[in-house]
């Protein structure tokens, strides 16, 4: 077997006495799309934050590439450029234009010429049908336009791996749809990535493996057919029971 | 805030404001023109009231001869005028340097890595030190103290003078820069290093464009603050207007040319001040933009 994108042993994370993170193991091979379910709290978010060295790690190691990136002696700094993430709350800079805000990375950290950083800020916008909106700021765009935008800013430096953070979590419901339509189509592109989300229909269709997630433990992990279809543990089927209820299937 | 039935610019054709619109437009208009004539006449009441208290005083006369000798204030006019320009010098040298200076404090006070407590300690204990020494004695300290030294090559008491109110007002204006970093959300800082930007290029791009547009209207207070402590340089020495407009009271016996100082600075505070006021009103449009978006 090739070596996995993505390796993580024995992740602990503990906040203020609260362990979030229990001596978890996940392990994303490339071209894999791996979906994180689970109540708030349940430590979806802390694990992506983890693997993009936003928090310090209270135990275990994260290799990517089978490189071990949470070695003290790693510059966080050149890890996170392999890795692309994208927020709940956009977080697109509102003091730059959407071009500006695509084009940031690639000129400041990867160094590249502002004319071929802006052509291919325009061929990602122009693929997701905003190249129209390359020289508004972020408060003329609807939420999801500015999570599209935020999508490509990411894409911009050609990650290796993409982490989507609850990216619909903070859109009204009929804006949903476009949003998830783009990460579709990455993942057609073959792109590695490991989504946390609420969207149980979107999960069922787009991962190739859903991990459900309670009290900083995967309870249980699988093809999403069985995962969320015949769950073998009863956490994980009172948890979907619940979701069922509040109509988010 | 108007409302725009009220301006009728907005009327579209075809619709007419049903007789209870009508009524509540009269009425708003009523109250406005009230609005307009009590202010009118409450402002008229209170000036008359205050020149007569003034000009009725028994000693009035004479604070008449002392201070506003029309005479005297056309002599020292363009003396005090000339010694203004010193001041306007001093005020662009002191607000760049304290500019700076006030914000590579509040950057050093940002500083996480432990290598950095130092700076950091040091920024911060600069801050305190500095807001809280009356500037009088800091000015003292720079224009007595160091030249008593005799060191070669002590700058003169101008560019002491200039220093002294540099570093205290990069201390204030340091606090500004650092609350207007702080502002930022931190989910602005995990975007930018989730790029992969480093610290350094998180702050230049990220973080300060948007603290600066935040703090501006404090930090041109803190300015305008500055354009009349620039006078305060005159009691260490260098002939400004204020040290002009001494030396002319001596000669005369009479405070007229105070009161032309006086109004010179008022004058050269107008501008900045109209700046401060439009920038502190853009940028509370544009909270209001942003909290209705």
């Amino acid at each position: 077997m090739s070596t996995p994108v993505l390796d993580c042993r024995g992740l602990r994370k503990v906040f203020r006495g609260e362990v979030v993170l229990h001596e978890l193991d996940l392990t994303v091979a490339e071209h894999e799309a791996v979906v994180l379910i689970g109540a708030s709290g349940s430590g979806k978010s802390t694990l992506l934050r983890c693997v993009n060295l936003l928090e310090p790690l209270d135990d275990g190691s994260i290799h990517l590439d089978g490189e071990h990136i949470t070695d003290p002696r790693t510059d966080p700094d050149r890890v996170r450029r392999r890795i692309g993430m994208v927020f709940q709350s956009y977080n697109l800079f509102p003091h730059l234009n959407v071009l500006d805000n695509v084009t940031l990375a690639p000129r400041r950290v990867h160094a590249v010429s502002r004319a071929r950083a802006e052509a291919e800020a325009m061929r990602l916008l122009e693929r997701v049908g905003l190249a129209g909106k390359a020289r508004e700021y972020p408060d003329r765009l609807s939420g999801g336009q500015q999570q599209r935008v935020a999508i490509v800013r990411s894409l911009a430096c050609a990650p290796r791996l993409m982490l989507l953070d609850e990216v619909t979590s903070a859109l009204d419901p009929e804006l949903v749809g476009e949003v998830l339509s783009l990460v579709r189509e990455l993942r057609a592109d073959g792109m590695t990535m490991v989504i946390a989300t609420h969207e149980m229909g979107f999960a069922r269709e787009v991962a190739d493996r859903v991990c459900f997630l309670d009290g900083g433990r995967i309870v249980e992990q699988g093809p999403p057919e069985q995962v969320l279809g015949d769950p073998r543990e009863p956490r994980t089927r009172q948890f979907l029971e619940r979701v069922l209820a509040a109509g988010r299937l | 805030m108007t409302v725009i039935s009220d301006t009728g610019r907005d009327a579209e054709p075809g619709y007419r404001p049903s007789p209870l619109q009508r009524a509540r437009i009269a009425h708003r208009r009523r109250q406005t023109v009230l609005s307009v004539v009590v202010a009118a006449a409450s402002t008229a009441v209170v000036g008359v009231l205050a020149v007569v208290a003034v000009t009725g005083a028994p000693g009035w006369q004479r604070v008449r001869e002392s201070f506003l000798d029309p005479a005297i204030a056309r002599e020292s006019l363009p003396l005090v005028l000339h010694g203004l320009w010193l001041n306007v010098r001093l005020l662009v040298f002191c607000a760049v340097g304290a500019l700076l200076l006030g914000l590579a404090i509040a950057l050093l006070r940002t500083l996480r890595p432990a290598v950095f407590f130092p700076l950091r300690a040091l920024a911060a204990s600069y801050t305190y030190l500095f807001r809280g020494t009356p500037l009088l004695i800091v000015l003292y300290l720079l224009t007595f103290g160091v030249p008593g030294l005799r060191l070669q090559g002590t700058p003169s008491l101008l560019v002491l003078g200039g220093i002294a109110l540099t570093i205290v007002y990069a201390a204030y204006l340091a606090e500004v820069f650092r609350a207007g970093i702080e502002s930022v959300h931190p989910s602005q800082r995990a975007a930018a290093r989730s790029l992969g930007l480093t610290h350094g290029q998180t702050m230049r791009h990220v973080v300060l464009p948007q603290a600066l547009r935040r703090v501006a209207p404090p930090m041109l207070n803190d300015l305008v603050a500055l354009q009349k402590d620039v006078g305060l340089i005159s009691l260490a020495g260098p002939i400004d207007a204020i040290r002009m407009a001494q030396i002319q009271t001596a000669e005369h016996y009479n405070y007229t040319p105070y009161l032309v100082a006086g109004a010179l600075f008022v004058l050269m505070a107008i501008p900045l001040i109209a700046v401060t006021d439009w920038v502190t009103l853009r940028a509370a449009r544009r909270q209001s933009a942003e909290a209705a978006a």
